[in-house]
């Protein structure tokens, strides 16, 4: 069979914010780029950031890249990588000046500079008063620099592939990635794309739960790709919980809404995070204010007639304040719970919201492994950047305003190091057939006759068996439920057959093919949860309360095959400044 | 609940048609995506584009009981039943309920909607009142679901010589921006007898819009400093 094929320097795959930026650094090398998304650009996920991105620029208050170096690692509670976390840091200010000049519309204050909000986790001083370090664009701020990267990217004409879905990594026996095989979603018709460096940017995996903050296509593609590809995902137990999205439907409520001074309140109508987290109270990180709501709720002090969420009070804020800087959620509010935060509380709960862990990468973008020299050895033409990877910056627990910073520094690092790359490998390696050939197996494999069960069944099984054998509060008995019960699941998947095999925009293939990428998540993520025998970030485990930095202070690696777990150190060491050491977790 | 949809795949179908389509009262949806994937649960080869699912993607614009909007942001209750849906009308059909938006795209591309400015970079952030930053409310909101240009006479009538007014929206978006240096250029490059001026103010645009914008007004900004220009 022959297929087409497209030749390239680089292959980025994802247009969000990670995508973008990668691609943008690398247009302007002068490298050949494709840029591959199942979605017109500015439907990326990233679109839906709400509350700003975070940077030691000290607009408001005084602030120091310091401060939220260290803020970040007690944030995710000590499992992150200091040296990362000292990058990207560092960084922040320079790479939120060079979005203004791209024209992101930031909010202002009164002198002209950025307005900066106050945000969970967030310190002066080493856990002294709560610090002002993010960056808003009112609250669509993820909307704003989406469509800023998008535009630059037009302005230096980078070629997209739009509604094209990547199938999988095309890699030779040597292991060097060769590109990927991808499907145009309109005419069904498969295209290899060579190219000497890949980037992996695909977002998170949220639609491994049925309620949640995420989209429906963050379907975790990239990540399932890498599996496939034999390489092991990082620290994949460790899933946020957003404290508040709209109860019942899951739609983000930004941490913004209480860094402008909104708190929650329990049927009682008291202000319980003051029990929780007495000197933060309700900008605490999001894993202490999401585990708060859900003892809250499970001691029966939820609110509504199932007693089955809390409210978020911002009634007590000028109007104007919430109609100038968050507009979107009064919006969503109003739309989806029917009330106007300006008058009335916001029924909210803990709701699906993002995933720590993902594919294991350095400061550099690469994609590292524990092959033959150490257990940090590149992959030799991959990268990853953003939500799917895992560098790991967010450790346990990621903190708000973190994810936008996230992107932006290590897509343009990843970036930079793929024209190193390039000069050091000037051509193309012979495309390997049965790569193509396994890849092309996925594929045509929804094209076999018959009957079987169908995608979307299976798809609502998994979501629930995640909701309840994987969510919030974690039991060894429960996990390992979850664990057979996601085995069997992904068992009958291979049985699954399309009813509709049509070629031109089947989106029921495409979503079958993300089912697959689904399942492979899940099954990492409910493994390696029934692994770690801790309570960590966001891992909270009732038969393992504590943390235990003597036996976990260190990263999951979880492989597809025999779906083992393996492990590796947490790089402790910053760049230039003294390590922060485990202290016990207070807010 | 009842709906009407209209069907086409180039692959079989001669031509397009409207399927009737049901959903058992207890249904549970609240928005027509809901509906709408349920009613996918039932035929998985009704295709339509879908995102986000808040209104903040663009993704799922479609025609609903005549009038363009967002699938994920329309009450169900507020429907006349049957729903009839419809692809954004005055663009080929690929499938079903999905357009080719191509076009739409291209005149995006070409109002250059980027920020254009010579002067040597700062090392902070280009200063700007937040009276300056006011200006840009109701303009960089636009999610490009198509809904306003697609539901505008003169696009149908034009597409390939009127810009629309999505792409009208994002030209003032950076003349009226304070850090953007390339106003005479922008507005010669619409300084044409179809590119904008086949706007007949109209509105459907404006009435349309999902994010409450009004594309028409920034329109007539244009064109007051197109005939200021000139007088």
């Amino acid at each position: 069979m022959s297929i087409a094929r497209r030749r390239f320097d680089c292959l980025v795959i994802g247009a969000g914010g990670g995508g973008l930026r990668a691609a943008l650094q690398l247009a302007q090398a002068d490298a050949h780029v494709a840029v591959v998304s199942k979605v017109f650009p500015t439907r990326s996920h990233t679109v839906a950031a709400q509350g700003g991105m975070n940077a030691a620029l000290g607009n408001v208050l005084p602030d120091s890249w310091l401060w939220h170096m260290y803020d970040t690692v007690k944030g995710g509670d000590y499992l992150g990588d200091q040296d990362a976390i000292e990058y990207m840091c560092q960084e922040a200010p320079r790479l939120v000046i060079e979005l203004e000049h791209y024209g992101v519309p930031f909010t202002r204050l009164d002198d002209g500079r950025i307005y900066q909000r106050k945000f969970g986790g967030q310190s002066q001083n080493f856990g002294g008063e709560q610090a002002a370090r993010t960056c808003a664009a009112a609250d669509r701020t993820g909307h704003a620099i989406l469509h800023a990267l998008y535009q630059q990217n037009i302005r230096v004409r980078t070629h997209f592939f739009d509604e094209y879905f990547a199938v999988d990594l095309l890699r030779d026996e040597e292991g060097y990635v060769l590109g990927a095989l991808v499907l145009e979603i309109e005419t069904g018709e498969a295209l290899i794309i060579e190219a000497r460096t890949t980037l992996i940017a695909t977002g998170g995996a949220g639609r491994i739960y049925r309620t949640g903050t995420n989209a429906l296509i963050n379907t975790g593609d990239g990540m399932a790709m890498a599996l496939r590809a034999g390489i092991p995902l990082e620290d994949m137990e460790f899933i946020q919980f957003h404290p508040t999205g709209i109860a019942g439907f899951g739609m983000l409520i930004t941490e913004g809404a209480r860094g402008e001074g909104g708190y929650l309140v329990n049927a009682a109508g008291e202000r319980f995070m003051e029990r929780y987290a007495p000197h933060a109270k309700d900008l605490a990180s999001r894993d202490v204010v999401s585990r708060a709501i859900a003892i809250e709720i499970r001691e029966g002090r939820g609110c509504g007639p199932r007693k089955d969420h809390v409210l978020l009070r911002l009634d007590h804020l000028p109007a104007e304040v919430i109609k100038a800087r968050l507009p979107g959620i009064r919006e969503t509010a109003m739309r989806f719970a029917h009330v106007d935060p300006v008058e009335k509380p916001i029924p909210v709960s803990p709701s699906l919201h993002y995933m720590m862990g993902g594919i294991p990468t350095n400061r550099f973008g690469q994609v590292v492994v524990p092959e033959h020299h150490g257990p940090e050895e590149p992959v030799p033409g991959l990268y990853a950047a953003g939500e799917c990877a895992c560098v790991s910056i967010h450790g346990a627990n990621r903190l708000g305003g973190n994810s936008l910073l996230d992107i932006v520094v290590f897509g343009r690092a990843a970036g930079e190091r793929m024209v190193e790359y390039l000069a050091e490998n000037p051509y193309h390696r012979p495309l390997d057939a049965q790569s193509v050939e396994r890849a092309m197996d996925r594929l045509t494999r929804w094209d076999l006759p018959g009957d079987g069960e169908a995608v979307d069944v299976l798809g609502e099984e998994l979501r629930r068996t995640m909701e309840q054998y994987c969510g919030v509060f974690r039991t060894q008995d429960v996990l390992d439920e979850g664990v057979r019960r996601v085995v069997a699941i992904s068992e009958r998947l291979a049985d699954a057959r399309l009813a509709d095999r049509s070629r031109v925009f089947n989106t029921a293939r495409i979503e079958a093919m993300e089912l697959e990428n689904l399942v492979e998540v899940a099954l990492a993520t409910v493994v390696s949860a029934a692994a770690r025998t801790e309570s960590r970030g966001a891992h909270s485990r009732e038969d393992y309360p504590q943390r235990d930095d003597l036996r976990w202070l260190r990263h999951s690696l979880y492989y597809r095959s025999g779906r083992r777990m393996d492990y590796k150190p947490v790089r402790m060491k910053p760049l230039t400044v003294d390590s922060f050491p485990p202290k016990q977790r207070i807010y | 609940m009842k709906f009407s949809i209209y069907r086409y795949n180039p692959q079989t179908d001669a031509a397009a048609y409207m399927q009737d389509y049901k959903l058992d009262e207890d249904h549970g949806a609240v928005m027509l995506l809901d509906a709408l994937l349920l009613l996918k649960a039932q035929d998985s080869s009704l295709s339509f584009r879908r995102s986000c699912r808040e209104g903040v993607c663009g993704s799922d614009a479609m025609n609903i009981n005549g009038r363009n909007g967002l699938a994920c942001i329309t009450p169900l209750q507020a429907l006349a039943q049957p729903v009839v849906l419809r692809p954004l009308p005055g663009l080929p059909v690929i499938r079903d309920l999905v357009v080719d938006l191509s076009q739409f795209y291209r005149q995006y591309r070409e109002v250059k909607p980027w920020l254009v400015n010579h002067d040597p970079e700062p090392e902070i952030e280009r200063l700007q009142t937040p009276e300056e930053r006011d200006r840009l409310d109701g303009l960089y909101e636009c999610i490009l679901c198509a809904c306003c240009s697609t539901a505008c006479p003169s696009f149908w009538w034009n597409p390939d010589r009127f810009l629309g007014p999505a792409a009208l929206l994002q030209a003032w978006r950076f003349i009226a921006d304070s850090r953007d240096q390339a106003t005479g250029q922008r507005l010669d490059d619409l300084e044409d007898p179809y590119r904008l001026f086949r706007c007949h103010t109209i509105m459907n645009c404006t009435d349309v819009c999902p994010k409450g914008l009004n594309p028409s007004r920034a329109i007539g900004h244009i064109r007051q400093m197109l005939l200021g220009r000139i007088l």
